[in-house]
């Protein structure tokens, strides 16, 4: 009632037919709410926020806009200065074009089997790894957590040629293993499951321990059945990883029949029109722009949870 | 009895995660220093030369200004990427509408696979039709030669690097920014601080450790830049963008000389550690 009352106070002040609607503010931040919905506060927030609604949409919306339009427009008008837009007389033809050239349909499909493949062998391996070492704790545990977590500080740069070395050594070059097992050696991965295993309460397994339950049955009926939110996560990073790496499958997938879509496309990228690359780009991004679309919030809660506690 | 049986269950649970760390992580650590001080082309027996390998890196005329080259990318890329995703996680924690779409619309390109943004910024920076020079045209400036000129292809990589990777930045300063206490931001207010003095001594430390953190995190990452100068300039023009990690993955996989490629590796392993151990100290006193 009060803000209604002063509300109407202001309008008779200004003599304005409008009300000014104050800023609505659930959680204080560096501006106090009191500055907010100053009369100047708020024309600053305004201008802000439009100012930062342009920037971030021309900043990285509009490059993907120019992606979409690009892999549209016949070779001609994409060379055509200053150039259009809109296309003027859009086609797909750029599409089918690209999906030939680049044999996407199998760069596509051997993607999603490498994707698939390696989510599944690293949940095996992580979640039993984490399990083991949350649960059954065995000795030496936390030395061999330890020297896990220790692999995350050595960057991937610099371990790239030993491993392509020992690779080669074991003749698994074009071979999907290569990109599976490796990436199952995840310290992260366990550490996450780890922590949240741990977080399990004892009496959840003890009551299954006096059910007469084995540890397989525990993990299976028990532990994995809770721990859906942080399988779900670490799901998702594996597979939104295995399916953006681009240096290790180039080294270690080199048969053109074997490639990914990413090495694929780098490949030939430069033999044909940039409006079929264009098109091989977009072809590209959808499926993680579906996967960002589906699991938008898991993903950003794994970023900052995955990362580090504020 | 029981001790030994729970043990062979839980080794049984790990042999897996252990073959896996031993084979494709553990030992090739221990191997890029063997190789170090090998000559091998993955063919022929490999011999080993002691320190020769580090004196051909050394003697590349090109070690030197790769070196040059990646101080200077990690730091444009640090001023980029890592102190503007903390000004623009300030404006967006403080603004009240359109947070859901600013924050998918940022963190929009770290989805993307990598070679598409690199692909995508090649067709800009083309000197002809591409947009940038579209761009500078319209508004009446003369266009720039962006990866073809030494003085511009550097930060022509920078600019791609960091439109690809700023929005996990971001939202993770976001997420530091959120879980500070607004009390503090009450007592700070009633005390007569302005928006300033309130950035500078609340919000400031208050994030201090994921700053630090983010520093150490986005040094290692950006001292390995490589598919930029990879797909975009190929290390040119006359070796302006040419990084060690570009430079050992030529030595390695043109050159066919592992050994030099290795010894460059352990250099930039040796520098890298060093934050790695800093950032290990900084983890340890978060969670203390």
């Amino acid at each position: 009632m009060i803000s209604v009352g002063a509300r109407a106070a202001t309008r008779g002040k200004r003599g304005r037919k409008r009300s000014p609607r104050p800023i609505e503010v659930q959680f204080r931040t560096i501006v106090s709410p009191h500055q907010l919905n100053s009369r100047w506060g708020r024309r600053i927030y305004w201008i802000v926020l439009t100012a930062v609604l342009v920037l971030f949409t021309t900043a990285f919306v509009f490059p993907l806009y120019w992606m979409v339009t690009g892999a549209l427009k016949a070779p001609e008008e994409l060379a055509q200065m200053p150039p259009t837009f809109f296309p003027a007389d859009p086609t797909p033809d750029a599409f089918f074009e690209a999906w030939d050239l680049f044999d996407i349909g199998t760069l596509l499909l051997n993607t999603g089997y490498y994707s698939l493949g390696g989510w599944i062998v690293c949940m095996a391996v992580d979640v039993s790894a984490a399990y083991a070492l949350s649960k059954l704790r065995p000795a030496f545990g936390n030395v061999i957590l330890g020297m896990m977590l220790a692999t995350l500080m050595i960057p991937a740069m610099v371990v790239l040629i030993p491993l392509y070395v020992t690779v080669v050594d074991l003749g698994l070059l074009n071979n999907p293993w290569a990109l599976w097992l490796p990436a199952a050696a995840n310290g992260f991965n366990i550490f996450l499951l780890k922590r949240f295993f741990d977080s399990i309460p004892r009496e959840l397994i003890e009551a299954a321990q006096i059910d007469g339950a084995g540890p397989v049955r525990i993990l299976r009926s028990v532990v994995l059945p809770v721990s859906r939110p942080i399988l779900g996560v670490v799901s998702i990073f594996t597979i939104v990883t295995s399916f953006k790496d681009f240096v290790w499958p180039l080294l270690v997938m080199t048969d053109s029949d074997k490639m990914t879509i990413s090495v694929g496309l780098s490949q030939t990228a430069g033999a044909v029109t940039q409006n079929q690359v264009m098109g091989g780009l977009l072809i590209t991004s959808i499926p993680m722009i579906i996967v960002f679309f589906i699991f938008q919030r898991h993903i950003m809660a794994g970023l900052t949870a995955g990362s580090i506690k504020g | 009895m029981q001790i030994l049986r729970r043990n062979l269950t839980a080794y049984g649970f790990l042999c897996a995660a252990l073959a896996c760390f031993t084979v494709f992580a553990w030992y090739p650590m221990v191997r890029e220093f063997i190789l170090s001080f090998q000559k091998t082309d993955l063919i022929n027996e490999p011999i080993w030369v002691g320190l020769d390998n580090f004196v051909t890196a050394f003697q590349d005329p090109a070690f030197g200004e790769a070196w040059l080259n990646t101080l200077e990318f990690t730091f444009l890329a640090l001023v980029c990427g890592y102190a503007v995703p903390f000004v623009v996680a300030l404006v967006l924690n403080e603004l009240r509408h359109a947070r859901a779409y600013l924050r998918f619309v940022v963190y929009l390109p770290v989805m993307l696979p990598p070679i598409v943004a690199v692909l995508l910024f090649r067709w800009f920076y083309d000197p002809g039709p591409g947009l940038f020079n579209q761009v500078l045209d319209a508004f009446g400036l003369p266009p720039l030669a962006w990866l073809d000129s030494s003085s511009t292809a550097l930060i022509s990589l920078v600019i791609v690097s960091t439109w690809m990777n700023m929005g996990s930045a971001t939202l993770i300063y976001l997420a530091a920014l959120q879980n500070i206490p607004p009390e503090l931001y009450e007592a700070a207010e009633l005390d007569g601080a302005g928006i300033w003095k309130r950035i500078r001594h609340v919000t400031i430390p208050q994030t201090r450790l994921i700053l630090l953190l983010m520093l150490m995190l986005q040094i290692v990452a950006t001292m390995q830049v490589f598919i930029e100068p990879y797909m975009l300039t190929g290390g040119g023009p006359e070796n302006a963008t040419v990084t060690v990690a570009y430079l050992m993955f030529q030595n390695a996989f043109t050159l066919q000389d592992y050994g030099s490629a290795g010894a460059l590796g352990m250099m930039l392993m040796i520098v890298l550690l060093v934050f790695a151990a800093f950032q290990l100290r900084l983890t340890r006193e978060d969670k203390a």
